[in-house]
């Protein structure tokens, strides 16, 4: 099971209170995880990437092991440790403003 | 008896304030959506329980809300608004074109007669529709297909089609309004469009006159006069008598005819309510005085109401979509400050009282009638 946890304001849409676990099928990629996160919870296409082009949204990023990888093509593999439910996936609204 | 439920959006959620008839005694809940910018509420006038609001956020986008209880549970419904064909381009600020992108919804008008449709305006300008209560929503593409869109530009704050007009008396006929295009009209349910706004005049433009590019902050009518409209420019307060086909000035007395907000009474369709704001450069009321100006003869002639108002050390502003009526008689009116006080006036006016002082910067407010 993959461990994605969310910000608090999508976590309120989603309707949970703590990481999501989802069974996603291999290869676990960032976009595999995403796919699969969307599909569990419909109400969150559109709020991290593009509904058509799938680009992640500006203010929006995505950790793991602690490293950035919110640059990294979709299809980019997600390090062992997320795959085995070890580390979580982290989907984090940017610190912007003031 | 009868009611009403006044649906406000602020900068940081959604608020629902009810009332007997009497509109003393008032019932606060919220915030709904806590920490979003909750652009708009409305109600569907065939169904008062059915409310869509639209929730927004800079960092995880549009999302639609739909109550079916009157505001008491809310259940996400579609936010895919994805322009149709090849979307061109209109122009950015400095005058080169840029592709048009969606950004957020500025207003919903439900159907006049169907729970289930609703018209949405969004930034960038475009019009869209949705037929099943707001999960799939389709670009009513006439309108910025319209020969002039690409030279539509933005104004401050972005370019928003932020009213929607329907005409009680021929579902053919809408308006809309968008900040810094104009004011533009299909008699054909929303397969052509054209601009109507000869009569306007704004300065800043290079040609004064010209057929698009004025910033119309806001535009009313009074259901009982459909041909009859009311605006509220970025300067100047106009009236047009014959649908937009032309406009005259009606600022009259006004201390200022700077402004966003303005509306009808919901009986006296030669009755208007305006907020003079001081001007472009300083976006608060005159003075330090909250003063909701009045026109009981369609404009011209106006008197400023302020009881139960500050009258010192005030400077809030009034947003486009900030104020309403009901249909009650004396006729309610409401509007909301961006200093988060949302006032009541169960005389058409004549004295204000705050339902609530110290929301987030209130963004809309609009008021159902409740049987």
């Amino acid at each position: 099971m993959i461990q994605v946890v969310l910000p608090a304001h999508l976590k309120t849409l989603a309707r949970v209170d703590g990481p999501v676990q989802l069974d996603v099928q291999p290869p676990h990629t960032i976009g595999s995880v995403l796919d699969a996160l969307e599909a569990r919870y419909p109400v969150l296409r559109g709020t991290m990437r593009d509904h058509v082009t799938h680009k992640r949204r500006a203010f929006v990023r995505f950790y793991a092991c602690e490293a950035d990888l919110s640059h990294e093509p979709q299809e980019t593999a997600l390090p062992s440790a997320v795959s085995e439910g070890r580390e979580p996936f982290l989907v984090i609204g940017a610190i912007a403003g003031g | 008896m009868s009611g009403v439920r006044v649906l406000v959006g602020t900068r940081k959620g959604a608020f629902v304030l009810t009332s007997d008839g009497k509109r003393d005694n008032w019932d606060v809940s919220g915030p709904h959506f806590a920490g979003w910018e909750m652009y708009h509420l409305k109600g569907s006038p065939a169904d008062p329980n059915r409310i869509y609001a639209s929730q927004s956020s800079g960092w995880f986008g549009q999302t639609v809300q739909r109550s079916d209880d009157g505001g008491k549970t809310w259940e996400a419904v579609g936010n895919k608004f994805a322009y149709e064909g090849g979307a061109g381009t209109h122009q950015w600020y400095d005058g080169t074109p840029r592709p048009w992108e969606f950004t957020r919804v500025w207003h919903f008008e439900p159907s006049l007669n169907d729970p289930d449709t609703v018209y949405a305006g969004v930034q960038d300008a475009a019009l869209f529709r949705s037929t099943d209560g707001g999960q799939n929503w389709e670009e009513m593409t006439g309108l910025r297909k319209q020969e002039t869109g690409p030279n539509w530009a933005p104004g401050a704050g972005g370019l928003c089609l932020h009213t929607i007009i329907l005409d009680p008396s021929n579902p053919q006929r809408m308006y809309v309004a968008i900040s810094a295009a104009g004011s533009f009209r299909t008699d054909d349910g929303g397969q052509t469009w054209k601009p109507i706004n000869k009569g306007l005049r704004s300065e800043f433009l290079p040609n004064p006159t010209a057929e698009i590019g004025h910033c119309v902050h806001h535009v009313a009518m009074n259901p009982s006069k459909p041909g009859v409209l009311f605006m509220q420019k970025h300067w100047d307060v106009m009236r047009s008598d014959d649908a937009g086909e032309s406009w005259h000035e009606i600022s009259g007395n006004l201390p200022t005819d700077f402004g966003f907000a303005i509306d009808v009474h919901a009986h006296e369709p030669e009755t208007l309510y305006v907020v003079p704001i001081t001007s472009d450069s300083q976006h608060f009321v005159q003075d330090g005085k909250l003063r909701v100006y009045r026109s009981r003869s369609g404009g011209n002639e106006w008197e400023p109401l302020t009881n139960g108002l500050p009258q010192s050390n005030c400077y809030v502003n009034v947003l486009r979509d900030a104020m309403s009526v009901d249909s009650l008689d004396p006729c309610g009116v409401y509007f909301g400050t961006t200093g988060g006080q949302v006032y009541s006036s169960a005389n058409a006016g004549d004295s204000w009282t705050p339902i609530v002082r110290d929301l987030p910067s209130v963004l809309s407010v609009e008021v159902q009638t409740l049987p």
